[in-house]
Protein backbone atom coordinates (compact mmCIF):
# COMPACT_ATOMS: atom_id res chain seq x y z
CA UNK A 1 0.00 0.00 0.00
CA UNK A 2 1.17 3.49 -0.81
CA UNK A 3 2.61 5.31 2.20
CA UNK A 4 3.76 2.22 4.00
CA UNK A 5 7.49 2.38 4.42
CA UNK A 6 8.16 -1.26 5.03
CA UNK A 7 6.04 -4.34 5.08
CA UNK A 8 6.33 -5.84 8.53
CA UNK A 9 8.77 -8.70 8.38
CA UNK A 10 7.96 -11.87 10.26
CA UNK A 11 9.53 -11.00 13.59
CA UNK A 12 10.53 -13.52 16.19
CA UNK A 13 8.58 -12.69 19.34
CA UNK A 14 11.72 -11.73 21.26
CA UNK A 15 13.11 -9.28 18.68
CA UNK A 16 12.97 -5.67 19.84
CA UNK A 17 11.02 -3.69 17.30
CA UNK A 18 9.94 -0.06 17.62
CA UNK A 19 6.99 1.22 15.59
CA UNK A 20 6.87 4.95 14.89
CA UNK A 21 3.58 6.39 13.67
CA UNK A 22 3.92 9.97 12.37
CA UNK A 23 0.29 11.06 12.71
CA UNK A 24 -1.72 12.64 9.87
CA UNK A 25 -0.29 13.04 6.35
CA UNK A 26 -1.60 13.50 2.83
CA UNK A 27 -4.86 15.44 2.79
CA UNK A 28 -5.01 15.29 6.60
CA UNK A 29 -2.59 18.04 7.58
CA UNK A 30 -3.42 17.87 11.31
CA UNK A 31 -3.06 20.99 13.43
CA UNK A 32 -2.11 24.25 11.77
CA UNK A 33 0.86 25.22 13.92
CA UNK A 34 1.54 28.47 12.05
CA UNK A 35 0.65 29.76 8.58
CA UNK A 36 3.65 27.92 7.13
CA UNK A 37 3.83 24.93 9.45
CA UNK A 38 1.55 21.89 9.56
CA UNK A 39 1.46 19.10 12.10
CA UNK A 40 1.88 16.36 9.48
CA UNK A 41 5.28 17.78 8.45
CA UNK A 42 6.56 18.03 12.00
CA UNK A 43 5.51 14.48 12.89
CA UNK A 44 7.20 13.06 9.79
CA UNK A 45 10.36 15.08 10.45
CA UNK A 46 10.44 13.88 14.06
CA UNK A 47 9.84 10.24 13.11
CA UNK A 48 12.54 10.26 10.43
CA UNK A 49 15.05 11.82 12.81
CA UNK A 50 14.10 9.44 15.61
CA UNK A 51 14.41 6.42 13.31
CA UNK A 52 17.99 7.45 12.50
CA UNK A 53 18.85 7.82 16.18
CA UNK A 54 17.29 4.46 17.05
CA UNK A 55 18.81 2.53 14.16
CA UNK A 56 22.23 3.88 15.11
CA UNK A 57 21.72 2.15 18.47
CA UNK A 58 20.72 -1.17 16.98
CA UNK A 59 16.94 -0.90 17.13
CA UNK A 60 14.75 -2.33 14.43
CA UNK A 61 12.36 0.45 13.42
CA UNK A 62 9.16 0.39 11.39
CA UNK A 63 7.44 3.59 10.30
CA UNK A 64 3.79 3.68 9.30
CA UNK A 65 4.57 6.27 6.65
CA UNK A 66 7.73 7.80 5.19
CA UNK A 67 6.18 10.36 2.88
CA UNK A 68 3.27 12.75 2.65
CA UNK A 69 0.63 10.02 2.61
CA UNK A 70 -2.19 9.13 4.97
CA UNK A 71 -2.56 5.41 5.66
CA UNK A 72 -5.87 4.92 7.44
CA UNK A 73 -5.90 4.27 11.17
CA UNK A 74 -6.72 0.59 10.74
CA UNK A 75 -3.72 0.12 8.47
CA UNK A 76 -1.45 1.90 10.91
CA UNK A 77 -2.63 -0.24 13.84
CA UNK A 78 -2.46 -3.43 11.79
CA UNK A 79 1.12 -2.71 10.81
CA UNK A 80 2.15 -2.18 14.42
CA UNK A 81 0.27 -5.25 15.65
CA UNK A 82 1.75 -7.56 13.01
CA UNK A 83 5.24 -6.36 13.90
CA UNK A 84 4.74 -7.55 17.51
CA UNK A 85 6.46 -4.35 18.53
CA UNK A 86 8.09 -3.87 21.91
CA UNK A 87 7.07 -0.20 21.84
CA UNK A 88 4.79 1.90 19.65
CA UNK A 89 5.08 5.68 19.60
CA UNK A 90 2.39 7.78 17.94
CA UNK A 91 3.90 11.17 17.17
CA UNK A 92 1.80 14.34 17.23
CA UNK A 93 2.42 18.09 17.52
CA UNK A 94 0.31 20.98 18.78
CA UNK A 95 0.57 24.72 19.21
CA UNK A 96 -1.17 24.51 22.60
CA UNK A 97 0.53 24.07 25.95
CA UNK A 98 4.26 23.67 26.34
CA UNK A 99 6.91 20.95 26.28
CA UNK A 100 6.05 17.32 25.69
CA UNK A 101 2.67 15.66 26.32
CA UNK A 102 2.70 11.91 26.95
CA UNK A 103 -0.65 10.18 26.63
CA UNK A 104 -1.68 6.57 27.13
CA UNK A 105 -5.03 4.94 26.43
CA UNK A 106 -7.92 5.66 28.78
CA UNK A 107 -9.01 2.00 28.61
CA UNK A 108 -9.14 0.18 31.92
CA UNK A 109 -6.36 -2.42 32.22
CA UNK A 110 -7.45 -5.98 31.44
CA UNK A 111 -5.71 -9.36 31.08
CA UNK A 112 -4.21 -10.04 27.66
CA UNK A 113 -6.15 -12.46 25.51
CA UNK A 114 -5.12 -14.50 22.47
CA UNK A 115 -7.68 -12.76 20.28
CA UNK A 116 -8.38 -9.31 21.72
CA UNK A 117 -11.35 -7.25 20.60
CA UNK A 118 -10.25 -4.64 18.07
CA UNK A 119 -11.81 -1.66 19.86
CA UNK A 120 -10.18 -2.53 23.19
CA UNK A 121 -7.02 -4.32 22.03
CA UNK A 122 -4.83 -1.93 24.04
CA UNK A 123 -6.50 -2.89 27.34
CA UNK A 124 -4.08 -5.80 27.85
CA UNK A 125 -1.11 -3.46 27.37
CA UNK A 126 -2.25 -0.41 29.33
CA UNK A 127 -0.05 -1.13 32.35
CA UNK A 128 3.00 -1.65 30.11
CA UNK A 129 2.12 1.55 28.24
CA UNK A 130 2.00 3.50 31.50
CA UNK A 131 5.44 2.09 32.42
CA UNK A 132 6.80 3.13 29.03
CA UNK A 133 5.30 6.59 29.50
CA UNK A 134 6.95 6.77 32.90
CA UNK A 135 10.35 5.89 31.34
CA UNK A 136 9.86 8.63 28.75
CA UNK A 137 8.91 11.11 31.47
CA UNK A 138 12.01 10.17 33.49
CA UNK A 139 14.27 10.69 30.47
CA UNK A 140 12.73 14.05 29.55
CA UNK A 141 12.61 15.58 33.03
CA UNK A 142 16.39 16.19 33.36
CA UNK A 143 16.33 18.25 30.15
CA UNK A 144 14.15 20.87 31.84
CA UNK A 145 11.45 20.50 29.19
CA UNK A 146 7.98 20.56 30.81
CA UNK A 147 6.22 17.19 30.59
CA UNK A 148 2.48 16.55 30.90
CA UNK A 149 1.40 12.95 31.47
CA UNK A 150 -2.19 11.86 30.97
CA UNK A 151 -4.74 9.44 29.55
CA UNK A 152 -6.68 10.16 26.40
CA UNK A 153 -9.28 9.04 23.87
CA UNK A 154 -7.31 8.72 20.64
CA UNK A 155 -7.40 6.41 17.67
CA UNK A 156 -5.57 4.18 16.82
CA UNK A 157 -4.13 4.02 20.35
CA UNK A 158 -6.88 1.71 21.61
CA UNK A 159 -6.33 -0.77 18.76
CA UNK A 160 -2.64 -1.43 19.39
CA UNK A 161 -1.34 -4.69 20.87
CA UNK A 162 1.94 -3.21 22.06
CA UNK A 163 3.04 -0.86 24.83
CA UNK A 164 1.93 2.39 23.21
CA UNK A 165 2.34 6.07 24.01
CA UNK A 166 1.19 9.12 22.07
CA UNK A 167 4.01 11.67 22.20
CA UNK A 168 2.82 15.19 21.43
CA UNK A 169 5.40 17.92 20.92
CA UNK A 170 4.23 21.37 22.09
CA UNK A 171 6.12 24.66 21.79
CA UNK A 172 9.09 25.62 23.89
CA UNK A 173 8.23 27.67 26.92
CA UNK A 174 9.92 30.92 27.80
CA UNK A 175 8.37 32.15 31.03
CA UNK A 176 4.66 32.11 30.37
CA UNK A 177 5.09 32.56 26.61
CA UNK A 178 5.10 29.87 23.93
CA UNK A 179 5.28 30.20 20.18
CA UNK A 180 4.23 27.52 17.72
CA UNK A 181 7.18 28.24 15.43
CA UNK A 182 9.56 26.83 18.01
CA UNK A 183 8.27 23.34 17.17
CA UNK A 184 10.39 23.50 14.05
CA UNK A 185 13.55 24.34 16.00
CA UNK A 186 16.11 21.58 15.24
CA UNK A 187 17.84 22.03 18.60
CA UNK A 188 14.56 21.62 20.49
CA UNK A 189 13.54 18.58 18.47
CA UNK A 190 16.97 16.97 18.92
CA UNK A 191 16.80 17.51 22.67
CA UNK A 192 13.41 15.78 22.84
CA UNK A 193 14.29 12.95 20.46
CA UNK A 194 17.60 12.23 22.21
CA UNK A 195 15.70 11.88 25.49
CA UNK A 196 13.16 9.56 23.84
CA UNK A 197 16.02 7.44 22.47
CA UNK A 198 17.54 7.19 25.95
CA UNK A 199 14.16 6.14 27.35
CA UNK A 200 13.80 3.41 24.72
CA UNK A 201 17.29 2.12 25.50
CA UNK A 202 16.22 1.85 29.13
CA UNK A 203 13.00 0.19 27.98
CA UNK A 204 14.97 -2.37 25.95
CA UNK A 205 17.11 -3.14 28.97
CA UNK A 206 14.00 -3.62 31.14
CA UNK A 207 12.38 -5.64 28.35
CA UNK A 208 15.27 -8.10 28.17
CA UNK A 209 15.04 -8.72 31.90
CA UNK A 210 11.33 -9.56 31.67
CA UNK A 211 10.33 -13.22 31.58
CA UNK B 1 -54.01 60.70 -32.48
CA UNK B 2 -55.89 58.46 -30.04
CA UNK B 3 -59.64 58.14 -30.01
CA UNK B 4 -61.89 59.29 -27.17
CA UNK B 5 -62.65 55.65 -26.36
CA UNK B 6 -58.93 54.89 -25.96
CA UNK B 7 -58.52 57.95 -23.72
CA UNK B 8 -61.40 56.72 -21.57
CA UNK B 9 -59.92 53.19 -21.33
CA UNK B 10 -56.48 54.56 -20.38
CA UNK B 11 -57.99 56.72 -17.65
CA UNK B 12 -59.99 53.72 -16.38
CA UNK B 13 -56.87 51.54 -16.22
CA UNK B 14 -54.95 54.26 -14.39
CA UNK B 15 -57.68 54.62 -11.79
CA UNK B 16 -57.80 50.83 -11.43
CA UNK B 17 -54.03 50.65 -10.82
CA UNK B 18 -54.13 53.33 -8.15
CA UNK B 19 -57.06 51.65 -6.43
CA UNK B 20 -55.35 48.24 -6.52
CA UNK B 21 -52.15 49.72 -5.06
CA UNK B 22 -54.13 51.28 -2.22
CA UNK B 23 -55.85 47.97 -1.49
CA UNK B 24 -52.50 46.07 -1.44
CA UNK B 25 -50.90 48.60 0.89
CA UNK B 26 -53.85 48.28 3.24
CA UNK B 27 -53.76 44.46 3.15
CA UNK B 28 -50.01 44.47 3.88
CA UNK B 29 -50.57 46.70 6.89
CA UNK B 30 -53.32 44.39 8.16
CA UNK B 31 -51.04 41.32 7.77
CA UNK B 32 -48.28 43.06 9.73
CA UNK B 33 -50.73 43.92 12.49
CA UNK B 34 -51.90 40.30 12.66
CA UNK B 35 -48.29 38.99 12.89
CA UNK B 36 -47.42 41.52 15.56
CA UNK B 37 -50.38 40.34 17.62
CA UNK B 38 -49.11 36.71 17.65
CA UNK B 39 -47.06 35.42 20.61
CA UNK B 40 -43.26 35.80 20.18
CA UNK B 41 -42.11 32.66 18.30
CA UNK B 42 -38.42 32.81 19.22
CA UNK B 43 -37.19 31.53 22.59
CA UNK B 44 -37.09 34.16 25.27
CA UNK B 45 -33.86 35.15 26.88
CA UNK B 46 -33.19 33.71 30.28
CA UNK B 47 -35.72 35.24 32.66
CA UNK B 48 -34.34 37.75 35.11
CA UNK B 49 -35.91 35.91 37.99
CA UNK B 50 -34.08 32.61 37.29
CA UNK B 51 -32.77 31.43 40.64
CA UNK B 52 -29.06 31.70 41.22
CA UNK B 53 -27.47 28.37 42.01
CA UNK B 54 -24.03 27.26 43.04
CA UNK B 55 -22.24 25.11 40.45
CA UNK B 56 -18.77 23.67 39.94
CA UNK B 57 -16.68 24.27 36.84
CA UNK B 58 -13.75 21.98 36.08
CA UNK B 59 -11.39 24.48 34.49
CA UNK B 60 -8.68 23.18 32.14
CA UNK B 61 -5.14 24.51 31.98
CA UNK B 62 -3.13 23.82 28.82
CA UNK B 63 0.21 24.59 30.46
CA UNK B 64 -0.19 22.06 33.27
CA UNK B 65 -2.55 19.63 31.55
CA UNK B 66 -4.72 19.64 34.67
CA UNK B 67 -8.30 20.49 35.65
CA UNK B 68 -9.03 22.57 38.71
CA UNK B 69 -12.46 23.00 40.28
CA UNK B 70 -13.96 26.48 40.64
CA UNK B 71 -17.21 27.25 42.42
CA UNK B 72 -19.52 29.67 40.60
CA UNK B 73 -22.91 31.19 41.26
CA UNK B 74 -25.00 31.36 38.11
CA UNK B 75 -28.61 32.09 37.18
CA UNK B 76 -29.75 28.97 35.33
CA UNK B 77 -33.11 27.82 33.98
CA UNK B 78 -34.94 25.15 35.94
CA UNK B 79 -35.50 22.83 32.95
CA UNK B 80 -32.65 20.25 33.21
CA UNK B 81 -31.74 20.22 29.50
CA UNK B 82 -31.72 24.01 29.24
CA UNK B 83 -29.86 24.26 32.51
CA UNK B 84 -27.16 21.84 31.29
CA UNK B 85 -26.85 23.72 27.99
CA UNK B 86 -26.54 27.12 29.68
CA UNK B 87 -24.10 25.77 32.24
CA UNK B 88 -21.82 24.44 29.49
CA UNK B 89 -22.17 27.55 27.35
CA UNK B 90 -21.10 29.76 30.23
CA UNK B 91 -18.17 27.43 30.96
CA UNK B 92 -17.10 27.45 27.29
CA UNK B 93 -17.55 31.24 27.04
CA UNK B 94 -15.11 31.64 29.92
CA UNK B 95 -12.42 29.94 27.81
CA UNK B 96 -12.44 32.83 25.33
CA UNK B 97 -11.78 35.45 28.02
CA UNK B 98 -8.43 37.28 27.92
CA UNK B 99 -5.82 35.40 29.90
CA UNK B 100 -7.65 32.08 29.61
CA UNK B 101 -5.47 29.06 30.36
CA UNK B 102 -7.41 27.05 27.78
CA UNK B 103 -8.13 29.46 24.93
CA UNK B 104 -11.03 28.50 22.66
CA UNK B 105 -12.60 30.94 20.20
CA UNK B 106 -15.79 32.65 21.38
CA UNK B 107 -17.78 31.15 18.48
CA UNK B 108 -17.66 27.71 20.15
CA UNK B 109 -20.80 26.70 21.98
CA UNK B 110 -23.38 24.04 22.73
CA UNK B 111 -26.59 24.13 20.71
CA UNK B 112 -28.49 21.64 22.82
CA UNK B 113 -28.19 18.98 25.49
CA UNK B 114 -30.50 15.96 25.48
CA UNK B 115 -30.89 14.01 28.70
CA UNK B 116 -32.04 10.44 28.15
CA UNK B 117 -32.42 7.49 30.50
CA UNK B 118 -29.63 4.92 30.28
CA UNK B 119 -31.15 1.77 28.76
CA UNK B 120 -31.86 -0.72 31.52
CA UNK B 121 -30.97 1.76 34.25
CA UNK B 122 -33.67 4.37 34.76
CA UNK B 123 -31.84 5.98 37.68
CA UNK B 124 -28.99 7.19 35.47
CA UNK B 125 -28.89 9.43 32.42
CA UNK B 126 -27.11 9.66 29.10
CA UNK B 127 -26.30 13.24 28.09
CA UNK B 128 -26.06 13.88 24.37
CA UNK B 129 -24.19 17.15 23.86
CA UNK B 130 -24.67 18.80 20.49
CA UNK B 131 -21.84 21.24 19.74
CA UNK B 132 -22.48 24.06 17.27
CA UNK B 133 -20.87 23.87 13.83
CA UNK B 134 -18.35 26.54 14.84
CA UNK B 135 -16.95 24.44 17.69
CA UNK B 136 -14.39 22.26 15.84
CA UNK B 137 -12.71 25.16 14.00
CA UNK B 138 -12.75 27.21 17.23
CA UNK B 139 -11.07 24.42 19.23
CA UNK B 140 -7.24 24.39 19.11
CA UNK B 141 -6.14 21.13 17.50
CA UNK B 142 -4.06 18.72 19.56
CA UNK B 143 -4.37 15.72 21.86
CA UNK B 144 -3.95 17.76 25.04
CA UNK B 145 -6.28 20.71 24.29
CA UNK B 146 -9.01 18.46 22.87
CA UNK B 147 -8.77 15.97 25.74
CA UNK B 148 -8.97 18.78 28.28
CA UNK B 149 -12.05 20.21 26.55
CA UNK B 150 -13.90 16.90 26.73
CA UNK B 151 -12.79 16.14 30.29
CA UNK B 152 -13.79 19.61 31.46
CA UNK B 153 -17.25 19.29 29.92
CA UNK B 154 -17.83 15.73 31.16
CA UNK B 155 -16.66 16.43 34.69
CA UNK B 156 -18.46 19.80 34.96
CA UNK B 157 -21.68 18.18 33.82
CA UNK B 158 -21.28 15.27 36.22
CA UNK B 159 -20.49 17.59 39.14
CA UNK B 160 -23.80 19.41 38.67
CA UNK B 161 -25.86 16.47 37.41
CA UNK B 162 -24.69 13.42 39.39
CA UNK B 163 -27.28 11.24 37.66
CA UNK B 164 -25.43 11.63 34.33
CA UNK B 165 -23.34 8.51 33.86
CA UNK B 166 -22.74 8.52 30.12
CA UNK B 167 -21.94 11.28 27.62
CA UNK B 168 -21.99 11.35 23.84
CA UNK B 169 -21.02 14.21 21.53
CA UNK B 170 -22.47 15.44 18.25
CA UNK B 171 -21.45 18.38 16.09
CA UNK B 172 -24.31 20.32 14.49
CA UNK B 173 -26.55 17.28 14.89
CA UNK B 174 -24.15 14.80 13.31
CA UNK B 175 -21.70 12.21 14.63
CA UNK B 176 -18.08 13.17 13.91
CA UNK B 177 -14.92 11.05 14.19
CA UNK B 178 -12.94 13.61 16.19
CA UNK B 179 -13.33 16.98 17.87
CA UNK B 180 -10.58 18.80 15.96
CA UNK B 181 -8.50 15.97 14.48
CA UNK B 182 -7.58 14.09 17.67
CA UNK B 183 -10.02 13.37 20.53
CA UNK B 184 -12.39 10.55 19.61
CA UNK B 185 -16.06 11.56 19.37
CA UNK B 186 -17.36 8.20 18.20
CA UNK B 187 -17.56 6.60 21.63
CA UNK B 188 -19.93 6.87 24.55
CA UNK B 189 -18.00 8.21 27.50
CA UNK B 190 -18.61 6.52 30.84
CA UNK B 191 -18.27 9.32 33.36
CA UNK B 192 -17.02 7.14 36.19
CA UNK B 193 -14.45 5.47 33.95
CA UNK B 194 -13.45 8.60 32.06
CA UNK B 195 -9.75 9.23 31.85
CA UNK B 196 -8.43 10.47 35.15
CA UNK B 197 -7.41 14.06 35.38
CA UNK B 198 -4.00 14.51 33.75
CA UNK B 199 -1.27 15.39 36.16
CA UNK B 200 1.79 17.44 35.49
Amino acid sequence: MRGIAQQPPAQPAHQFVIVLDPAHGGSDSGAKISPALEEKSITLEMATHLRTLLQARGFSVIMTRTGDTDPDLTTRAGLANHAQAAACLILHATASGAGVHLFTSSLAPAPRTAVPAWATAQAGYVNASIRLSSDLDAALTPTGIPVVVGRTFLQPLDNLTCPAVAVELAPMQSGSITRGETLDDPHYQTQVLTAITAALMQWRQDWSSQP
Amino acid sequence: MITRLQQFLFALLLVGCVALAAILIRMRQQAQDRLAALPQPTPLAQPDNAPEVSVIWMMPNDMTGALTSEQKTLALPSDPSERARDLLNQLIASWSAPGSQHPVDAKAGVESVFLLPVPGDASHQLAVINFNAAFPPAQPSGIEPETLTLLSIIQTLHADFPSIEQVRFLVDGHAQPTLAGHADLTRTYQVENAAPQPTS
